[in-house]
Order: C-alpha cells, then sequence, then structure tokens
C-alpha cells in the first residue's frame, strides 16, 4: 500500500543527524554504503563499466562540495546526500505499484525490489534526489537506513548502525530515534540549529542536517603585525632590534 | 526532465486516441456521426489503435514490463496507477460503443448511448490522470503553474487530447464526404486555436515564473549565508539523476522549437483544414490527412519540449549554472 502510514506525533522515527560543521568530505560514508549495500539486502548495488572508460552505477549516498559566503565569512561546507525519510514521503503515494512503502514501526522508507517496475516516477518525485535507478537490476534503490545492520542480531551491538555512521572518521554522522525527544540524536538536534532543506516542499525529512557555524567575525579581527623589515644580520642586526623597541620608529 | 521517447509517443497517441473516443462519444450521444458499418470500423478502428499502440509505447518505459500489472493496484494514491485503471476501464464502453455502431441490430441504442457516455467519461478521466502525474509533482515547478489558480498543466493535456480526436475524426468525416464536413471543420480549427492559445499561455507563465529555489535553500543554509557555489562533483560521471533530471538541451533551442511547434501543429493545420474543406472532394482528404500527421508532429515537439523544458530541485545541487 503507498499511502503513508497513520503515524502518531511521537512514533518512532530512525534517521540520522548529520554535523555540517565537522564533516570534512571525506567520501568514506559513501564508500562504506556502496560497500554494505552492494553486498547485502537483497540486490547488488550495480555499476556499469566500474573499470572502464566511463564507470557509473547507482550509489545511495552522495556528497556535495560547496563554498559558501556571508557578507563577514566564508567556508567550505561539505553536504552529505542520502534519503531523508520523509514523513511527507511523495516518492511513495506516487508509487502504482506498492514497491514504494514508508514503514509504520519505524517510519523508514523502502523499495520492495519484487514489486518495483523500474518506472522511475518515486525519483521523480524526490525533490533531494535521494533515489537512483539501478543500471543492471532495473529497479529503484535508495537508502535503506541499513535496515539490514540496525536490527541485525549477528552482529555485535556496537555495529548496528549504519554502514555510513560507522564508518565516519569525523563523527559527522548520528543515528538515532528522532521521534523520542530523550533519545541522543534528538538532544543532539535541540542542541544545535538544524536546518530543512527545501522547507517549502512541506516533505517533513526525519534526517536532521546541522547548521555549520559561522567563523569568527574576520573583519572584526586586528590585522596582522607587519613583519619585521630588518634586513641587518648579525650583531648590527641585533642592535637594531633592540634599538626599535626602545624608541619604536613612528 | 529526460523527454523519454517512451512517454512521448505514449502521452501524444494515447491523448489523441482518447480524445477521439470522446468526440466519437459526443457524436454517437446527438447523432451527429454517420452510422454506417465502414465509417464505424475505420473511425472506432483509429481511435482505438492509437489508444493501444501508445499503451503499448509507455510499456516500453518501464524496466520490468512483465510487472506492468501491479500497477492498477495502488490507485487510492498514485495518479500513475489512477491513469492505468482509467485506461484499462475505459476499453469496456469503448468496446460497448464500436460494437453498437457495427452492429445496431444486436446492441440496443439505449446501451450504444450509455456506452457513449461513458467513453467520453472514461477518456476525460484518463487524460486528466496522466496530466496529474505531472501536475502533482512538488519538485518541477513548470509542471505546477497557474493562471489565475488555475493548474495549466491539465488544461493542455485536454486541449491537444481534444484537438487530436477533432483533427482525427475530421479526416474521416472528409474521406467520407460527410456533408456537414466543412461545417465541423470550422469547429475543429477553432478547438485546435484554442489548444494551441493554452500552451502560449503556459509557455509564458513558465517564462514568467521565478525560479522558486536556490541552492541556498535546497541546502537549507540560506538563514546564514547569502552565496554559495559547488567546487567539486561528488562524482566524475554523470549519474541517473542528471540524465534524467538536468535535460539541458532543448533549453539551447528553446524558442525555435516552440514555433515549429505551432507552427507545424497549429497554423498549417487549420490552413489545410480550411483551404482543404474549401476546395472539396480528394483534395479535402489529402489536406486533412496532412494536416493530421502535421498535427501529431506539432504534438510530439510540443510534448519534447514539455519534459525538456522542465526543471526539478535535485539539479541544484549539481550548481550547474557556472
Amino acid at each position: 500500500m503507498t499511502s503513508l502510514p497513520k503515524r502518531n506525533k511521537d512514533a518512532k522515527k530512525l534517521g540520522l543527524v548529520i554535523d555540517l560543521d565537522t564533516c570534512v568530505g571525506c567520501h568514506a560514508c559513501v564508500v562504506s554504503c556502496k560497500e554494505w549495500n552492494t553486498g547485502g539486502y537483497p540486490a547488488p548495488l550495480s555499476d556499469t563499466q566500474p573499470y572502464g572508460q566511463k564507470p557509473s552505477g547507482a550509489f545511495l549516498n552522495r556528497v556535495h562540495s560547496y563554498e559558501v559566503a556571508s557578507e563577514t565569512a566564508q567556508r567550505t561546507v561539505y553536504f552529505p546526500k542520502s534519503c531523508l525519510h520523509c514523513e511527507n514521503a511523495q516518492c511513495v503515494t506516487v508509487c502504482p505499484t506498492g514497491a514504494s512503502y514508508k514503514r509504520f514501526e519505524d517510519g523508514i522508507v523502502l523499495v520492495d525490489e519484487d514489486l518495483c517496475i523500474g518506472c522511475g516516477l518515486c525519483a521523480w518525485a524526490c525533490p533531494y534526489g535521494a533515489r537512483e535507478m539501478d543500471p543492471v537490476v532495473g529497479v529503484m534503490k535508495k537508502c535503506t537506513l541499513c535496515i539490514d545492520r540496525i536490527y541485525n542480531e549477528n552482529i555485535p551491538p556496537a555495529e548496528r548502525q549504519p554502514a555510513c555512521v560507522n564508518a565516519c572518521p569525523a563523527g559527522a554522522r548520528h543515528f538515532g530515534d528522532l521521534g523520542d525527544p530523550e533519545s541522543s540524536v534528538s538532544k543532539l538536534a535541540a542542541q544545535r540549529s538544524t536546518q530543512e532543506p527545501l522547507g517549502g516542499l512541506d516533505y517533513q525529512p526525519t534526517n536532521k542536517y546541522l547548521a555549520p557555524r559561522k567563523p569568527k567575525n574576520i573583519t572584526s579581527a586586528k590585522p596582522l603585525e607587519p613583519v619585521n623589515q630588518n634586513q641587518n644580520n648579525g650583531f648590527i642586526g641585533w642592535l637594531d632590534t633592540m634599538l626599535s623597541k626602545l624608541n619604536p620608529p613612528t | 526532465m529526460n523527454p523519454a521517447y517512451s512517454v512521448l509517443f505514449f502521452t501524444c497517441l494515447s491523448g489523441a486516441g482518447y480524445g477521439m473516443l470522446a468526440v466519437l462519444g459526443i457524436g454517437a450521444l446527438f447523432d451527429i456521426l454517420p452510422r454506417g458499418f465502414v465509417f464505424g470500423v475505420v473511425a472506432m478502428g483509429a481511435c482505438l489503435s492509437l489508444i493501444t499502440v501508445g499503451l503499448l509505447c509507455s510499456t516500453l518505459h518501464l524496466h520490468h514490463p512483465e510487472r506492468a500489472w501491479r500497477a492498477f493496484s495502488q490507485w487510492r494514491s498514485s495518479w500513475l496507477s489512477r491513469e492505468g485503471v482509467a485506461a484499462v476501464a475505459t476499453f469496456i464502453p469503448a468496446i460497448a460503443l464500436a460494437l453498437g455502431w457495427l452492429f445496431p441490430t444486436v446492441i440496443d441504442a439505449t446501451l450504444w448511448k450509455l456506452g457513449a457516455f461513458a467513453s467520453m467519461l472514461g477518456a476525460f478521466i484518463t487524460v486528466l490522470c496522466t496530466a496529474m502525474i505531472y501536475a502533482s509533482l512538488k519538485p518541477v515547478q513548470q509542471w505546477r503553474v497557474t493562471l489565475a489558480f488555475m493548474p495549466l498543466v491539465p488544461f493542455t493535456y485536454f486541449g491537444f487530447a481534444l484537438a487530436g480526436g477533432m483533427i482525427w475524426t475530421q479526416l474521416l468525416l472528409f474521406m467520407f464526404k460527410e456533408s456537414q464536413a466543412f461545417n465541423i471543420s470550422l469547429l475543429t480549427c477553432t478547438v485546435l486555436a484554442f489548444a494551441w492559445l493554452v500552451k502560449l499561455l503556459y509557455w509564458k507563465q513558465i517564462s514568467m515564473q521565478a525560479n522558486v529555489h536556490n541552492l541556498l535553500d535546497a541546502t537549507g543554509l540560506k538563514e546564514n549565508w547569502q552565496s554559495i557555489h559547488a567546487f567539486d562533483s561528488p562524482h566524475t560521471e554523470q549519474n541517473y539523476l542528471q540524465k534524467e533530471m538536468g535535460y539541458q538541451v532543448a533549453r539551447k533551442h528553446r524558442d525555435f522549437l516552440r514555433r515549429t511547434a505551432w507552427g507545424s501543429g497549429g497554423i498549417l493545420p487549420i490552413l489545410l483544414l480550411l483551404i482543404g474543406g474549401w476546395i472539396g472532394g480528394v483534395a479535402a482528404s489529402a489536406c486533412a490527412l496532412l494536416a493530421v500527421v502535421l498535427f501529431m508532429f506539432g504534438t510530439l515537439i510540443e510534448r519534447w519540449l514539455f519534459f525538456a523544458e522542465a526543471t526539478h530541485t535535485s539539479s541544484l545541487y549539481y550548481d550547474n549554472k557556472k
């Protein structure tokens, strides 16, 4: 059924909190995601010509690299983009076959690959570009929040997290229940200002992005002291420096 | 958005087919059209062929056409599913209409008119569903364009379906030397002009549309930052998203293609129908045949532009405007 499940406000909402202040853009999350999902549930995440002239393939996570500026500051921001597991997920409702669905119990948006006809309409309905067609299998692929890891009792409890979260060397990615205000991810999101991509479209993403903090105001910093212009070396140089300190040149 | 050939042919052929079904339905309801056996065979044959060939084209768009039957299941939420259901359901009254036309002694007049009315309704609903697949997509701002709070996309689809139906029926009326053919052709020309007028309004409205979203909004960075640009690509080769949503070619040749579309699909068919109808005889049929071909060509270009000119918010992340 591709109608969205009727979920309470306090229903479990599994998702990611991604700290744009901390992300260093190393793409480790992209690689680990690809590695886990090409070997895991339920079919390979295919590539075409992986070692050829034009390597291409389906990925569930991509990292974009931006430079941002305001009047007083500028910095780089890395923007990892995967499915945001929206509460108002239109990729689900447009699906004609019932392959796309949002789980009632934890809010994860999934594709049943045995039902998918590969029409591509869900990718058109996703404003974030979080869905990619598998070029070989011919079905739509998307982030599963590593559903085959997070509930997997065959792996150590510490590893029951999405592969991207486990891989992040900067600790920029956090996984948890955003429907529970007492969870660590909800507290983290409450402490920091969060930003909603394309908020005007009302897809109500579950994933949260923590806003990158602004560097200190660079125009208010004191200009650097001029470096010592003294060209003299040796004793004369030392004397010149000392005399200049006693009697600063105006 | 990527103008897939399967979808172009589907929407143009089936659109004209359902338009023709509606026109034949109206004609049957009000006893305007010839009731002969041969006319029935040719008219219903052409109409059902257009619909069926179009629908078959649409399955070429699927990576798993063998599972296409599953698309009839989600009509509660999905316009694409509703379209599938409506398209197939419309065959039932359409077949009743066809049988009644061919065998008036077997199918009684009440049932025939009921079939005619239901065919008309089914055709209308199917075309509405097709249009709503696109008009309901929030990430594509062009397809949500309105004029005085009226969504324009459904009206363009209605316009072209009806114009297609009229012009195909017109061809048959000239071929069968129907006495009212010339008078009806004036109505056909009016519908053609109306369809292209709505399309010109759509083009005008989308050219006046400001960009609803930008990269700062797409990344959620708009509160603290005033400018942004991508300094590196997330991947080296084009991916599915860029091929599917980031279609650029048509935007370059837009104005020329628009003129070609309404010139060949609107102006020339109207002139041909009027000149042909005025001369009469074989010339009328020949002119109408050419008008049909030109109209279908024009709508194909129009449909190509409909997809190719539409932009998707997911393209924003790639910051292509450099």
